[in-house]
């Protein structure tokens, strides 16, 4: 980020583009059409928030009318792809120096061309200061509003909706951030927000709450300090030396009082005894790293004391800290939609519009302690470690598939190149801050990797693979049908499992078999089947699950399906007829977005009506709704049963679910192996991953076969 | 030793010409009555305790008292009792080392006796001489001439206390001089505290041939403290508060009477800041502490000023103005910030003024020299307040 110097006299955009090198488009992002306006003036900074409607492309599919057609038509496909502009609302956070302030106000009158709102609501106390330039530039009147009100109520709907926002440090621990998942009662808390200054507040109710101090060494001091300490003059490069400084060569600490003592004596020797200590009694030059780091242990430590003493005066267990001082660390958490720029003046922050609510499953045995990451990436180093290495490794590929996806696109490169860039950036932060955004797990980097994608246009780079590959599975649906009615009652079931299993096989995500994919295109069914390992397979309770299926069918089905092609077709589907035809009912529930090959909701409702096309038994249990396609609510390669679509929750309730089937590495494995359930439940994978299979104890393309029945 | 009254949560900052002395440890301007050396005879005596303010850990450890001697005490102990039944032997030393500075007190017997004065030794009366008729040892060894205790009676003896410091990193130098001196050769104990009585008892005793007597620093604290107040300072009380600390006219310096003084929170500002609570003379617990303090505030002046000293760095945070390094509520509000009851003079941001170019480039080493002292000073009077109220509420 360059010096920005304006003074914001011009009258046009093109004033700021030279002092601002960020392109301000990118700043002010869909700000022509931003309906409703915030802002926040502290201090020093002024944080500027906008909701606005945004178009951006999405992969779309359609049935062709296959009627008078001849559907075993040779390299016909199964349904057209098409990628079309959707409008939806995000809510957009910008951050910067209150210098700016007239030159960024500029800004957004020139650019502000559409918009019916008269009114922008301001708090902090430059809203007082600042009334009349901004109502003079955005000739929008002033509502303010007071900071405090303001402040209580964002942190209520932030601790309440987002996850992953409210965290927990512990010093010394490993690791030493834990981010909180859960929130069923906030209150009461003490908040302490850490601005220029700091403020305390206990919060009591959704609106009650009262200051009850404060103290004047917050974000400002650090900046103020730091700057004069360090010739340093902007806050993000500040924590940047902090970062790479060693504040005991400043620091006094106890060892350096006491010399070896203080072991025999029970003291920690780490305590800083005297902050700055040294450079008192010490006659040589400091680096800017260690006083930079110094002072930031100084401040926090401080912040820390005075809430722990306020807690407890106010006999209050929880404390959450607020502000741009905490933001400013790369602590910043992973909203829905999210794009923060770290290193530069202007902190963007942007959060999609929840359109549908998101719930837990009903049939989670306690939701209040479900975590659906098997695996926390900031726990287990030599973990975070592979998984690091294997997304940097498969990150070619995914440009490769990208640009490969949008074959008329004349910046599909450019694009491409772009978000590796930014991934790989995200990926390097990992490797040194893996708290960086939020809990580390191998949900978090997948999903991570789709956000960027979606960033640069790229929204389904699989949609012609999966195309390709429901088109072929469609065409051997009713020989694999043919095949499985052959067969006895007992032969079948097995075969069944086998092929949800072989379907399984076929996965983009994992890159042992994108690589086998990608050479060997003929790669089918009964390949993936002799993958497979023999039974006993390394977690096999496939004996216990025969013996259910001989007892009473189960009233319904709830399904969770992976992958595209092979996997739903000829795995899911004959498994769900099965089903079916014992008289259980079926939920299918399949993505609402884009992820990998996995298949969306969308694709499923094509696929399932090419099937009872060619089946009565499916084509009979869609008329009667005994067969149900819904949507999970997510687009992530894995699965978060307590973020699920309110309408699949609500139906899972009404149809009395007694059964979940999990199916594949990412919603099996990577999430929810864990997972303790209300009913019974199978969770099946493949092992794709030779390294996983290493760590379990078994070989690559190893099976996972896990039959639970809750006790009782 | 200032007394702080509760509900003063917040040092008026500014200009050292208009203002005055508010609660604990504001420094009080110049004023013609000699305000101002006493103000550094104040702060020097809290530089002279010992430090131990660790950070941020809000540790509530009851201490148990491990009696006067940590080291070795059936032997010291026994040493010193039987050393008291005959005679005490001369010189007195009380050493207390610090993590910044060393402090040494040395007992001046006036009530020599002929018969003593034969009995000394050489190197005794020269290290008497030594003493008692400099103020300046070596390059930075200092005796502060304005605390000495005089007449004063200890242990049935009559003669001047006398307080010496130096830097700690000057130790070696000490001890060498110890050595060369021939120290080793008196039948005398040295009682030692502080974190360096430890960190230096291997050196005392290798290089000087002296056996330390250890003590605990917080219990020579509390003791000191009550026995400071017991004899008087040249037969003023060492205790004080002010009165009417807001208010530049009416306030006002007056003794604070320690005659029923618990329970009391003891805020010892050394290097560090230790904060303890006292229930009774021999009933006390370390609270909590900060690293906040007085190195903190020679520390930061000296990157800051280039100051040396800290007498230098005290001085020019008198004449220096805070409220051109520190944002106030006035800068933000624009006034008052009623809703809170906060004034306009109120510090909200310390060195939040410095976030700007053309302020950094508009202040003097003076106005950062005082916004360091209102810094600290407030918040240490800040967790002080604190844990006075958390102490009060869980006494009842």
């Amino acid at each position: 980020m360059a010096e920005c110097g304006a003074s914001g006299s011009g009258s046009s955009g093109d004033s700021l583009d030279k002092s601002i090198t960020l392109p301000p488009d990118e700043i002010f992002r869909n700000l022509e059409n931003a309906k409703r306006f915030a802002i926040d003036i502290g201090g020093s900074l002024t944080k500027l928030a906008y909701y606005s409607t945004v178009q951006h492309k999405v992969a779309r599919v359609r049935s062709f009318d296959y009627s008078g057609k001849d559907a075993e038509q040779d390299h016909e496909p199964p349904y057209e792809i098409s990628v079309q502009e959707e409008v939806t609302a995000r809510l957009h956070f910008v951050k910067f120096e209150n210098t700016y302030i007239e030159a960024c106000l500029d800004f957004i009158k020139d650019h502000l061309v559409n918009t019916d709102t008269k009114v922008i609501q301001a708090t902090g106390g430059g809203a007082y200061k600042f009334k009349d330039l901004i109502e003079e530039k955005l000739r929008l009147r002033v509502d303010k509003e007071d900071v405090m009100t303001c402040l209580i109520k964002g942190c209520n709907f932030v601790l309440k909706n987002i996850p992953h926002e409210a965290f927990v440090y512990q010093k010394d621990s490993d690791p030493e951030f834990r981010f909180q998942t859960n929130h069923p009662n906030i209150f009461p808390y003490l908040l302490v927000n850490i601005g220029s200054g700091v403020s305390i507040v206990k919060v009591e109710t959704e609106d009650r709450f009262e200051w009850v101090g404060g103290s004047s060494i917050g974000g400002g001091t650090f900046w103020g300090l730091g700057a004069l300490l360090t010739k340093t003059k902007k806050f993000d490069e500040l924590l940047h030396l902090a970062s790479k400084g060693q504040h005991a060569n400043v620091d006094m600490l106890v060892r350096d009082v006491y010399g070896g003592a203080h072991q025999t004596l029970g003291l920690s020797g780490n305590l800083i005894a005297s902050s700055f200590g040294k450079s008192a009694t010490a006659d040589r030059d400091f680096s800017k790293e260690d006083m930079a780091k110094s002072l930031l242990h100084m401040i926090s430590n401080d912040i820390g004391q005075l809430a722990c003493l306020y807690a407890k005066l106010h006999c209050l267990d929880r404390v959450y800290f607020g502000g741009f001082f905490i933001r400013g660390h790369p602590v910043t958490m992973r909203t829905i939609t999210y794009s923060i720029n770290f290193f530069s003046k202007f902190d963007l922050l942007e959060m999609d519009r929840l359109e549908r609510p998101l719930v837990n499953l009903p049939l989670l045995l306690d939701p209040s302690s479900y975590v659906p990451d098997t695996v926390d990436l900031t726990d287990d180093a030599l973990a975070r470690k592979y998984w690091l290495t294997c997304f940097e490794e498969a990150l070619d590929g995914v440009v490769k598939r990208a640009v490969a996806s949008q074959p008329g696109s004349v910046d599909a490169a450019e694009r491409a190149e772009k978000f590796r860039q930014k991934y790989w950036s995200k990926l390097q932060t990992l490797r040194h801050q893996p708290f960086a955004y939020g809990t580390l797990t191998v949900r978090s980097l997948l999903d991570t990797r789709e956000h960027c994608l979606n960033e640069f246009n790229f929204p389904d780079p699989y949609s012609k693979v999966k195309q390709k590959e429901n088109g072929v599975a469609l065409k051997c649906f009713p020989r694999v049908i043919r095949g499985l009615d052959a067969l006895g009652w007992e032969d079948r079931q097995l075969a069944l499992v086998k092929g949800l299993l072989a379907g399984n096989v076929f996965d983009w995500g994992a890159k042992a078999v994108s690589d086998v994919l990608e050479s060997d295109p003929q790669f089918g069914f009964e390949e993936a089947k002799m993958k497979l390992q023999e039974r006993p397979w390394l977690v096999d309770s496939y004996s216990k699950w025969l013996q259910r299926l001989k007892g009473p069918p189960h009233k319904c089905a709830l399904i969770f399906a992976d992958n595209s092609g092979i996997d739903v077709i000829l795995g899911v589907f004959p498994f769900v007829r099965e089903l079916l035809s014992r008289g259980t009912e079926v939920i299918l529930a399949c993505n609402s977005g884009p992820a990998l090959n996995d298949v969306t909701y969308c694709e499923s409702l094509i696929v399932a009506e090419r099937i009872a096309a060619m089946d009565p038994v499916v084509h009979s249990a869609l008329r009667e709704e005994r067969l149900l396609l819904m949507q999970t609510g997510s687009s992530s390669p894995c699965l978060d049963l307590s973020r699920l679509d309110k309408g699949l929750a609500v139906l899972v309730r009404e149809r009395g679910a007694d059964l979940v089937v999990i199916e594949g590495m990412g919603r099996a494995v990577h999430t929810n192996y864990h997972a303790a359930l209300r009913c019974e439940s199978l969770k099946l994978a493949v092992i794709k991953n030779s390294w996983l299979a290493e760590r379990l104890g078994g070989r690559l393309f190893s099976v996972i076969f896990k039959y639970e029945v809750p006790a009782e | 030793m200032g007394t702080g009254r509760l509900g003063v949560p917040m040092e008026r900052p500014g200009r050292a010409s208009d203002t005055s002395a508010s609660s604990a440890g504001e420094p009080a301007p110049e004023g013609p009555d000699g305000r101002r050396r006493e103000l550094l005879r104040c702060r020097a005596s809290s530089e002279s305790e010992p430090p131990g303010g660790a950070s941020a850990s809000a540790e509530c450890v009851r201490r148990s008292r491990p009696g006067s001697c940590s080291c070795a005490p059936s032997v010291s102990r026994q040493r010193v009792e039987s050393l008291r039944k005959k005679r005490q032997l001369f010189p007195w030393f009380g050493l207390d080392i610090g993590g910044t500075l060393v402090k040494l007190v040395y007992f001046e017997p006036k009530d020599i006796t002929a018969e003593e004065e034969e009995e000394e030794v050489e190197s005794l009366k020269s290290i008497r001489k030594y003493l008692t008729s400099n103020v300046a040892y070596g390059s930075t060894g200092i005796r502060d001439v304005h605390l000495e205790l005089k007449d004063l009676t200890l242990c049935g003896r009559k003669g001047n206390l006398h307080f010496i410091r130096f830097p700690t990193h000057d130790m070696p130098a000490f001890i060498q001089m110890g050595r060369d001196k021939n120290f080793s050769s008196l039948h005398t104990v040295f009682c030692a505290t502080g974190g360096g009585a430890y960190k230096f008892e291997q050196d005392f005793l290798t290089i000087g041939d002296l056996q330390l007597c250890k003590l605990d620093e917080l219990d020579c604290l509390v003791k000191g403290i009550l026995y400071i107040d017991s004899v008087g300072f040249n037969g003023r009380s060492q205790c004080y508060y002010f009165e009417n600390p807001a208010d530049a006219e009416k306030c006002q310096k007056l003794p604070f009477d320690l005659k029923n003084p618990y329970p009391l929170l003891l805020v010892n500002i050394g290097s560090g800041v230790s904060i303890l609570a006292v229930y009774s003379k021999d009933n006390y617990k370390r609270v909590t502490g900060t690293s906040l303090g007085g190195g903190t505030f020679f520390g930061l002046c000296c990157l800051l000023t280039g100051c040396t000293t800290f007498e230098e760095a005290l001085e020019m945070a008198s004449r220096g103005d805070s409220t051109k390094v520190d944002k106030l509520v006035r800068d933000i509000y624009g006034g008052d910030y009623e809703r809170f009851g906060l004034p306009g003079w109120a510090v909200a941001s310390s060195f939040g003024n410095m976030m700007s170019k053309e302020k950094r480039e508009a202040v003097s080493k003076e106005d950062l020299a005082r916004a360091t002292l209102i810094t600290i000073t407030n918040n240490i009077g800040s967790i002080a307040r604190m844990c006075a109220l958390n102490e009060e509420s869980s006494c009842c």
